[in-house]
């Protein structure tokens, strides 16, 4: 099958593009954040469903997230972030009470050259100390400072945020939370880096790892724009999120959604997920949240859109999330065109060395 | 990790961070105390006291490139650039190959440069450089592939690589390129023992045959060899690592003139100094392909740019330039003796292994800092935006 015009980069239904002949219809993740109250419901029953093994026992100092990252061992990742600055158009819901963020930027600081031990590779790689400061000062430009200073407990507090502090450090308080997850992307990297055709598309649209063909050379691992794949300690493959290939294949809906108790984590066809989504955006935009934003929904995207999407209620780096992804092998052709003149001029330069001197 | 103690992790955390608030850790590489503790606790108090907007998100990170500078480390031309991270952390997966894939980076070019100079002595009558290439080339293919293999998380799987061919994935290319070469480059190297088998019976008959097919497998590895040479710059360029992703247009060129002046290097070293004259032409040329290629991927990339001056991979990207400097020196000055020419050679092949191994360390840092993940994709958005408007 000869690849279409946009099998690299655009707009396109990968299960046909890859030779599905009658497709069912692509199937993702709407994973609402605004919904979400960080139970890992959804990690659990990853792990359950999947047998995946455990990650780990550890304690980050990333608010209530210790998984840290989505590693080969962690499918679904729950981010925390606190925020110094009210939730939403309504009185902040912790208005008055005294609060302080539970990481000051010293602790935030040190907290991000902790790594911790997932049993895979790289894992959860230690951060850079300064953003990690700059984050828990407080990075966004409309936010006020948490109480810096705050002694870190190994705990994000040992209650919740309204309850420590001093009251002259009254601040606003808000709680992001966001369940991370394998993006299943139109235009997967990692899909088109594999050499030995282990990740391959489904019918569906998604992106699965074959583990009796992987043989661990870890390039879908660099190729990856969102840091999603990664390789297991000792068995040496790669492994990420199937979108439970097994279940939804038999009509089934995905462990994590299945187990999310507040529909955070959506699941169905991609087109009817993406006119939920925008219908969700638009009702939070009427009832006064404007930061309510999509992430990985829009198929000109520099990925083609994503499988599994997400409505954010910040920018997407403040959830470790690429702001402006882009599939690697969009300028493949070019990369291969520019090894082929450094590759001419190589020969020339060999040819010109025996031809053109006395000695 | 379970064995152990309970809560052992958590303590050592507690210690670096009281380690912190007390003084510089004399533990810690790279001292972070001297940038937290004075400045941005004080003045996030002070702001918040003040119900002001919030510290600018990059004041810390200039006080501490200042300090940085002030203790003689590396003096940094991109401005500190505020931006924002998940608790610091990486958007990226760093990459997972170790050392082995930077030393196949220097054993492939060095396989395709001397199996380049190898044909050239063939074609030219300077059996010298023809036997120096051609076992150059096999064992150094012999040992890419040893890297490769035993870089993969499982090894005794290497042969599913030859499962597919993938025009999309660099690696599957390089691995038909390999296998292309490979069997060329080892026949190439037994033809040489020719002169040693017996002139009758079997022996005799291969000791005619060997030679006329050493010819043909010589040249289809040097037919092969510039493929191998370039194809690894498309192996890191075609990757989410920011650094070896925008510097695609300089890695093929920088790695092809890398295995170029790798390739003369071995004809420096071994081949007799008055078959030398090809190699030392060579080496300036791949000389000139690096330098010009490092020195793009050092200056053109802006942010990107800085990993490949700072660290470990500027220390060997210097170190690089210095060796191939002084290599070119001697293949040029040095016609006349047998020492100076080894050691230009041998330096030659030390200035490819210290550029390989810049480029790739250059790479991985690029991945391990979000900054160099969020803030050229920020720019990228911003530039867009300012094109809609």
């Amino acid at each position: 099958m000869s690849p279409g015009p946009n099998s690299y980069y655009g707009p396109l239904d990968p299960a046909p593009d890859a030779g599905w002949s009658d497709a069912p219809p692509r199937m993702g993740f709407f994973t609402d954040t605004s919904v979400c109250i960080g139970c890992k419901a959804c990690e659990v029953a990853c792990k359950e469903w999947n047998d995946v093994p455990g990650s780990g026992l550890d304690l980050l100092g990333m608010s209530y997230d210790n998984t840290g990252a989505l590693t080969a061992n962690s499918w679904r990742h729950v981010a925390f972030v606190e925020q110094a600055r009210p939730a939403g158009h309504r009185t902040p819901p912790f208005a008055g009470n005294p609060t302080g963020g539970s990481v000051s930027a010293s602790s935030a600081a040190v907290a991000a050259g902790s790594g911790n031990p997932t049993g895979t590779d790289p894992g959860v790689p230690p951060g850079s100390p300064d953003a990690a400061a700059r984050m828990a000062a407080g990075p966004s430009s409309d936010a006020t400072p948490t109480a810096a200073g705050t002694q870190f407990l190994g705990m994000p507090g040992d209650g919740p945020p309204g309850r420590t502090g001093s009251a002259e450090g009254r601040t606003d308080f808000r709680w992001l939370m966001m369940s991370d997850v394998c993006k299943h992307c139109t235009h997967a990297a990692c899909l088109d880096v594999c050499p030995t055709g282990s990740l391959f598309r489904t019918e569906f649209g998604t992106v699965v790892v074959q583990e009796d063909i992987c043989n661990g050379c870890g390039y879908c691992i660099s190729a990856c724009p969102y840091g999603v794949i990664d390789q297991r300690k000792g068995d040496g493959r790669a492994w990420k999120c199937t979108l439970c290939y097994d279940r939804i294949g038999v009509g089934k809906t995905p462990a994590c959604a299945q187990a999310c108790p507040t529909e955070s984590i959506q699941y169905g066809p991609l087109e009817e997920l993406r006119e939920r989504a925008a219908a969700r955006m638009a009702t939070l935009h009427d009832r006064g949240v404007p930061e309510a934003r999509l992430y990985g929904h829009d198929p000109t995207d520099g990925v083609g859109g994503d499988g599994a999407f997400f409505l954010l209620l910040d920018d997407p780096e403040v959830y470790g999330l690429p702001p402006d992804p882009v599939v690697t092998t969009r300028d493949l052709p070019k990369m291969w065109k520019r090894a082929g003149l450094a590759a001419l001029a190589m020969a020339a330069a060999a040819v010109a060395a025996f031809v053109g001197g006395s000695s | 990790m379970s064995d152990r103690p309970v809560g052992d992790r958590f303590r050592r955390f507690r210690d670096r961070l009281a380690g912190t608030a007390g003084g510089p850790d004399p533990t810690a590489g790279e001292s972070h105390a001297t940038s937290f503790r004075p400045d941005a606790p004080r003045s996030d108090a002070a702001a918040q006291a003040a119900r002001l907007a919030p510290v600018p998100s990059g004041a810390p990170t200039q006080r501490r490139r200042g300090g940085r500078r002030g203790r003689g480390g590396e003096e940094l031309t991109v401005p500190a650039a505020g931006f924002t991270s998940y608790y610091g952390r990486p958007v990226l997966k760093p990459p997972v190959w170790k050392w082995d894939i930077a030393a196949y980076l220097f054993t492939g070019g060095l396989a395709a440069g001397s199996s380049l100079l190898a044909a050239g002595g063939q074609f030219t009558g300077r059996p010298g450089l023809r036997r120096a290439g051609r076992l150059a080339a096999l064992a150094a293919v012999g040992a890419s592939t040893g890297f490769l293999i035993r870089d993969l998380g499982r090894p005794a799987r290497f042969h599913h690589m030859l499962r597919v061919a993938k025009p999309t994935s660099p690696m599957s290319v390089g691995t038909w390129i390999l296998a292309a070469f490979g069997p060329a480059a080892g026949v190439a190297a037994v033809a040489e023992a020719a002169p040693w088998l017996p002139e009758d019976g079997l022996p005799g008959l291969a000791r005619r045959v060997l030679p006329p097919v050493g010819h043909a497998a010589g040249l289809a590895a040097a037919a092969t060899a510039p493929a191998l040479a370039t194809y690894t710059g498309v192996l890191l360029a075609d990757t989410a690592v920011p650094s070896w992703h925008e510097a695609y247009p300089e890695l093929p060129v920088i790695f092809a003139g890398s295995a170029l002046a790798s390739g003369a290097g071995v004809g420096l070293l071994a081949a007799p100094l008055g078959q030398t004259g090809p190699a030392r032409r060579m080496a300036v040329a791949g000389a000139a392909l690096e330098l010009y290629g490092s020195h793009r991927v050092e200056t053109r990339l802006g942010l990107l740019s800085e990993p490949y001056r700072i660290g470990r991979a500027g220390r060997l990207l210097r170190a690089g330039r210095v060796l191939t400097a002084a290599g070119v020196a001697g293949a040029l000055l040095g016609g006349r003796s047998r020492a100076v020419s080894a050691l230009s050679g041998a330096a030659l092949l030390a200035a490819s292994v210290a550029t390989r191994f810049g480029i790739f360390h250059g790479g991985v840092a690029s991945a391990r800092d979000p900054k160099y993940t969020v803030v050229p994709q920020r720019e990228r958005l911003a530039r867009r935006a300012a094109v809609q408007d």
